[in-house]
């Protein structure tokens, strides 16, 4: 149990009762008002961990890693001032004395209860539905289950239930390496919400994919297999064997609670509530999957949090204006990679609804719009296989924009001299029209957002969450960014300074396509001035990406920052530090001896760094020839560790030593951080290889991670670590080491060729419109065409390698920059060290003076 | 007034500096390709408090020719001396010629 002492008699005690999306929404909502502290909250949870996200549930599989879809945490609970007890259940509610009890004994009285407590997963009562792997997919327990098994040697999986969420639970067991099948009583997958016509397409499509579809089928019973574990035995006389169940029948409201505290349920369950959610006792509120409105239940999270938001309101202020009536329960998701949306009246039940329908066999295109009578309203749509419409459409339906004369214009492919997005203006949407469905963000907050001076979309994602939950709204609210910008007058100036009135894309392309060598020809043909210390460096490193000359040359050396220059990081009293690669953390004791003998002769202050390597600091300038000669003629090569380029490949010990390793991670490593060493980036890019899912060489924060599989490598990129630490997204699993490097050289070389100066990998894809999916499509199934063009950039660039320092020391006229002054021998005696833990460190001001004075 | 000669013209890379030692003052040197033109300060950076101005990158911004510090990136003028992100703060600006082909440094411009 959390607690938190600081209780005092007069708050009013809110109860909720579990810790769901929707109890946690409740909170924030109480939180977040002016009147919070008004309020003591004390919670409830039956499961083990707080909130998380539930809607994430199947990434759970990428990651395996429950933090990843928290919501919050204790400490967050903690400074709140929340009271929470995990794993105790209400068991009952005294509404007589205002009070509930749990499962442990606790007995805690309240001013008001919030009933949040979900639904259950229905499980259909056929005949051995208790066997042995036999699950729901509800809890993240319920998914560690369903991994058990698969490890446990589960070859086939079959998921009871067409719906939403058994499609997902489908896609799970395929990512487990389980033969997927799925069982659905209705004739067509998704009943609920697709016609025959877009279901039937869903089925072609998933069945692509190698899930097993079996419609119309009712279980009988489930007995012993010959092949596989269980025997499924279905009415019309087939069967179908499988090692496991997952049962996805669809949900029931948890109200076992309420019922046993008399509270009004629905006939067929479900607590009653009014529009302002309180339940049939005014004192107690239900919200979310428990509540039933109008006769209805939501199965969705964006009604639940709608009811969190208003049974918070009335809890605050009972003269709330703000009402519950109804949700939209439109929704548009990917399915195993297939977009699949609905909107509104799907079945055409409304009184002399008419139908245009557009069917692409070809292409797998299934679309379907539901309009009025008399032409003029949309009244549903679906989606199947291209659902880019859908935001266009929703706003359609939800204010009652008139259609135009043409509605199935709507579903039509564009031509390619139409407007793109050929639909509705972002301008047409009236004030209230809600952009974001998760969050109810409206196109008001979006326009109060950008004009308070919020001038990107990342800036109103995290200003107003919007486009932070399913993320279905992102294209929508980039156009309408987009637009209020432009609205307001402000001109977004993407010129990256004031002599070269350019994006960092648009410059590499024109160096790149008019074969421009030079800053020089670059100022005269494109730009104006001198340049500064913005331009020089961005077109220096452009240039080295493209063709990666040497890059001290005194056409290009102008253009370096003095790290650059002098092949080392400058510290804060103009010391340098001395980063030797060590590829993969990989190093014999005679190397580490030489590192040694070098720190010792020269006094270097040493340290390991992060990217398992050793850095040697406080080297002066007229030392660095003389150490890295050393270091040269002992194999050492420069690590880079100055430049906006690749930096370090960590990598764990892998399968070579390691008890858990599945493959040979140090060896991928190397080969990886020898591949890319010394290619020039708008940012630092980091690496890390695991050689199994244990995940020791922390792969999952690096801008590309790599992990090993039983089947081959999976892919991670854009994650960092740093000021706004970011997980790798998983990009493509069990590869090949061949295509594996592909992606890599793929995409590398196209973030070098459209990132923004300084941009991470993180905020690039961010920033790249339809993010990973966007990226997947690029490099995996090429669809720009620029696949190979990318590669052999990649080729051209490694062929051109030269170890820096290696260059340098051959040049006698470049060696002589190395001393502090171009007229003297002397020393620079402003720097000056103390001795710390038996280390030199730079002198603060005052020790200098002291030493300084001493020395005269 | 002394002019002392510290390196070639041709010892200093386009667009990069130099550090000479002139009298036991640190004075960085600059050569800006374009215009041929030649520019000397102090080589102390007062915001960052190293040695390191000789090391900083050349950077015009609304037409005057500033170096950019290479350890907090302020930005001082070259003719006055004064930085421009904080006016508190300056450097030194010394007098600098070519004698056949020699660049000659003076501390003082009387």
């Amino acid at each position: 149990m959390v607690s938190n002492v600081s209780t005092s008699a007069n708050r009013c005690r809110i109860v909720v009762v579990g810790n769901g999306m929707v109890g946690h929404q409740f909170i924030e909502s109480l939180l977040a008002s002016e009147q919070s502290d008004q309020f003591e909250v004390i919670v409830f949870s039956e499961e083990p961990r707080i909130v998380y996200n539930r809607m994430m549930l199947t990434k759970f599989f990428e990651t395996r890693d429950p933090e990843s879809l928290a919501m919050s945490s204790i400490d967050d609970y903690q400074d709140l001032g929340i009271t929470l007890y995990m794993e105790d259940k209400v068991v009952a509610i005294d509404r007589q004395s205002k009070q509930v009890i749990s499962a442990k004994g606790e007995h805690v009285a309240y001013d008001k209860l919030i009933m949040a407590t979900g639904s259950f997963p229905f499980v259909p009562p056929i005949p051995g539905k208790d066997r042995e792997n036999c699950f729901v997919y509800r809890t993240i327990e319920d998914l560690q289950e369903i991994t058990a098994a698969a490890e446990n040697g589960a070859k086939v999986g079959t998921v009871v239930g067409g719906g939403l969420l058994g499609l997902e639970a489908a896609k799970a067991l395929k990512d487990l390496g389980v033969e997927p099948h799925v069982v659905e009583f209705a004739p067509r997958l998704m009943a609920v919400q697709l016609d025959d016509g877009g279901g039937s397409l869903l089925k072609d499509k998933i069945e692509d994919l190698g899930v097993g579809v079996h419609l119309s089928k009712a279980t009988n019973q489930i007995v012993t297999g010959d092949e596989c574990q269980h025997r499924m035995e279905f009415s019309d006389g087939t069967s179908l064997e499988t090692d496991m169940i997952v049962f996805s029948a669809g949900i029931r409201p948890q109200d076992e609670l309420a019922k046993e505290s008399k509270l009004e349920l629905g006939e067929r369950g479900g607590i009653v509530i009014n529009n302002q959610c309180q339940t049939s006792d005014p004192d107690i509120y239900a919200v979310g999957e428990c509540a039933l409105w109008d006769g209805k239940l939501y199965g969705l999270v964006a009604p639940g949090y709608a009811m969190a938001k208003v049974a918070a309101a009335h809890v605050i202020d009972a003269s709330t204006s703000e009402t519950f009536v109804g949700a939209d329960m439109s929704t548009k998701l990917k399915l195993m990679g297939v977009d699949v949306a609905t909107i509104g009246d799907t079945h055409s039940k409304t009184p002399g609804a008419r139908v245009y329908t557009y069917f692409n066999q070809p292409d797998e295109v299934y679309k379907k719009l539901i309009v009025s009578e008399d032409n003029t309203l949309l009244l549903g749509a679906v989606l199947v296989g291209d659902a880019e419409d859908y935001g266009t459409l929703l706003q359609y339906m939800l204010n009652e924009i008139p259609l135009p004369e043409s509605p199935e214009s709507l579903i039509l492919p564009k031509t390619s001299d139409s407007e793109d997005g050929g639909g509705l203006g972002v301008a047409m949407l009236p004030e209230t029209a809600q952009i974001c469905s998760c969050h109810d963000i409206s196109k008001g907050d979006v326009q109060k957002s950008v004009a308070g001076g919020c001038c990107t979309v990342a800036d109103v994602k995290s200003d107003t969450k919007a486009g932070t939950g399913c993320g279905g709204c992102v294209p929508l609210l980039t156009n309408l960014v987009n637009h209020e910008l432009t609205e307001l007058g402000m001109e977004v100036s993407t010129d990256i300074c004031e002599h070269f009135a350019y994006t960092r894309q648009e410059l590499y392309h024109m160096i790149r396509v008019g074969e421009i060598k030079t800053f020089e020809e670059m100022l005269e043909k494109h730009g104006k001035g001198h340049g500064c210390e913005i331009c020089k460096p961005a077109i220096g490193s452009i240039l080295a990406s493209c063709w990666n000359d040497y890059v001290l040359d005194d056409a290009h050396i102008g253009l370096q920052d003095t790290n650059d220059i002098f092949l080392g990081n400058m510290q804060k009293d103009g010391t340098y530090s001395i980063v030797p690669r060590i590829a993969g953390g990989e190093i014999s004791a005679e190397k580490l001896m030489v590192l040694a003998q070098v720190a010792q002769d020269y006094g270097l202050y040493t340290k390991i760094t992060g990217g398992q390597r050793v850095d040697l600091f406080g080297a002066q300038l007229h030392q660095l020839p003389e150490i890295w000669g050393r270091l040269v003629d002992a194999g050492f090569e420069t690590g880079h560790a100055y430049g906006k380029s690749v930096r370090t490949v960590k990598s764990c010990v892998g399968s070579t030593w390691c008890r858990y390793g599945v493959d040979d991670s140090v060896g991928l490593a190397i080969d990886i951080e020898n591949r890319y060493k010394g290619l020039r980036a708008p940012h630092k890019i980091k690496f890390a290889v695991s050689g199994c899912t244990r995940e020791c060489a922390e792969a999952q924060s690096k801008d590309v991670g790599i992990i090993a599989t039983e089947n081959g490598w999976n892919l991670y990129v854009c994650g960092n670590g740093g000021m706004k630490p970011r997980h790798a997204d998983l990009f493509a699993s069990d590869l090949d080491t061949e295509t594996l490097i592909k992606y890599v050289d793929r995409l590398l070389m196209f973030y070098i060729r459209t990132a923004d100066r300084l941009q991470r990998t993180s905020t690039w894809m961010d920033n790249l419109e339809g993010g990973l999916t966007y990226l997947q499509d690029v490099i995996i199934n090429d669809s720009l065409g620029l696949g190979e063009e990318l590669e052999a950039e990649m080729a051209l660039n490694i062929g051109n390698y030269k170890c820096e320092w290696a260059e340098t020391l051959k040049s006698p006229e470049k060696l002589s920059r190395f001393s502090h002054f171009i007229n003297s021998e002397e020393i620079d005696t402003n720097i000056q060290f103390v001795e710390e833990r038996g280390q030199i460190r730079p002198a603060t001001l005052d020790e200098k003076h002291e030493l300084i004075a001493s020395a005269k | 007034m002394s002019w002392q000669a510290i390196c070639k013209v041709s010892d200093i890379a386009p667009n990069t500096g130099v550090c000479a030692l002139v009298e036991g003052k640190q004075v960085a040197v600059f050569k800006q390709a374009a215009t041929n033109k030649l520019f000397a300060v102090g080589n102390y950076d007062p915001a960052g408090q190293a040695n390191v101005l000789s090391r900083g990158m050349l950077a015009e911004l609304g037409g005057q020719v500033t170096i950019a510090s290479p350890l907090y990136k302020h930005h001082f003028c070259l003719s006055s001396g004064v930085c421009l992100e904080d006016n508190e703060l300056s450097i030194p600006v010394y007098g600098v010629r070519v004698t056949e082909d020699k660049i000659e440094v003076a501390l003082t411009l009387n």
